[in-house]
């Protein structure tokens, strides 16, 4: 049961991180990049202000894939490091906590750009 | 006159009764079940990493690694853009919406090169979303360390 309750909170907590998205995309007629952007800031400043935490305890993944999540773990990486390493950790901990994601999307990425070919727009 | 009149009448009926009716709550309902789907992929694959003995956080990334490559390898077999068509920002916001702009600007610029096209178009959408990222985190980190 719990489990349970653990994917219908990523479920139904990451789906309405979407239809947020979705109402920008329809309503305000953002384009894809600044809907990202946008998130993605929004993310990073929640968690500066301690909103984000909360809501990641709770519905883990559900906040941690959206890309709002990306923007958490840059800010939460900053501020842990921070308060590890001093002055520095502001600039070493974003892309530390970061750096698998990045890397994998540039080297998956990449490769798969490589591999294949776009499909002729039918 | 008044046969012109009516089919010009007619053809708007056509026209209204095959535009959605609310589009946003149409787009809306697709985009809530297929990003809440994607994430619950992330969770589901998440809890099979913690059972193989990852700790909560590690788990957490090798999930959102897994996604990034799961969504390179639809983007590059044409599967995900159908899936974008369907569900709009569900498959947009999730962080697979941004392999797959990585992927496609790519793939779409192949004919310019290995170097320009491909390695650069990569980070079309990419690009800013490090670039503000990272200034964001710098930012965030500088005010912790004199709060």
């Amino acid at each position: 049961m719990d489990m349970l309750m653990e994917y219908l909170k990523a479920f139904v907590v990451g789906g309405v991180i979407c239809v947020l998205g979705q109402i920008l995309l329809d309503k305000v007629k953002m384009t894809t990049g600044k809907i990202m952007v946008t998130f993605l800031l929004a993310g990073a400043f929640l968690t500066a202000i301690g909103l984000y935490q909360p809501l990641v305890d709770f519905a883990g993944t559900g906040a941690t894939v959206p890309i709002s999540g990306f923007g958490y773990a840059l800010a939460k990486g900053a501020i842990e490091e921070v308060g590890k390493e001093g002055f520095m950790g502001a600039f070493t901990g974003g892309i530390k906590a970061t750096a698998a994601g990045i890397t994998a999307a540039i080297v998956f990425g990449y490769l798969a750009a490589v591999l294949s070919n776009p499909k002729s727009k039918s | 006159m008044a046969n012109i009149k009516q089919i010009k009448n007619e053809y708007q009926e056509i026209v209204k009764s095959h535009s959605p009716k609310n589009k946003v709550m149409q787009n809306s309902l697709r985009a809530f079940w297929v990003g809440g789907i994607i994430c619950t992929v992330g969770q589901g694959l998440s809890n099979l990493y913690m059972y193989y003995g990852l700790s909560k956080d590690d788990a957490s990334m090798v999930a959102t690694v897994s996604l990034v490559l799961l969504s390179a390898i639809f983007t590059a077999f044409n599967i995900y853009d159908n899936i974008g068509k369907y569900g709009g920002a569900g498959a947009l916001i999730p962080i697979t919406g941004f392999a797959n702009s990585m992927v496609s600007a790519a793939m779409e610029y192949k004919k310019e090169g290995y170097i320009y096209g491909m390695g650069a178009k990569l980070f079309t959408i990419a690009g800013p979303v490090i670039v503000f990222g990272t200034i964001a985190s710098v930012i965030i980190g500088i005010i912790y360390y004199f709060v």
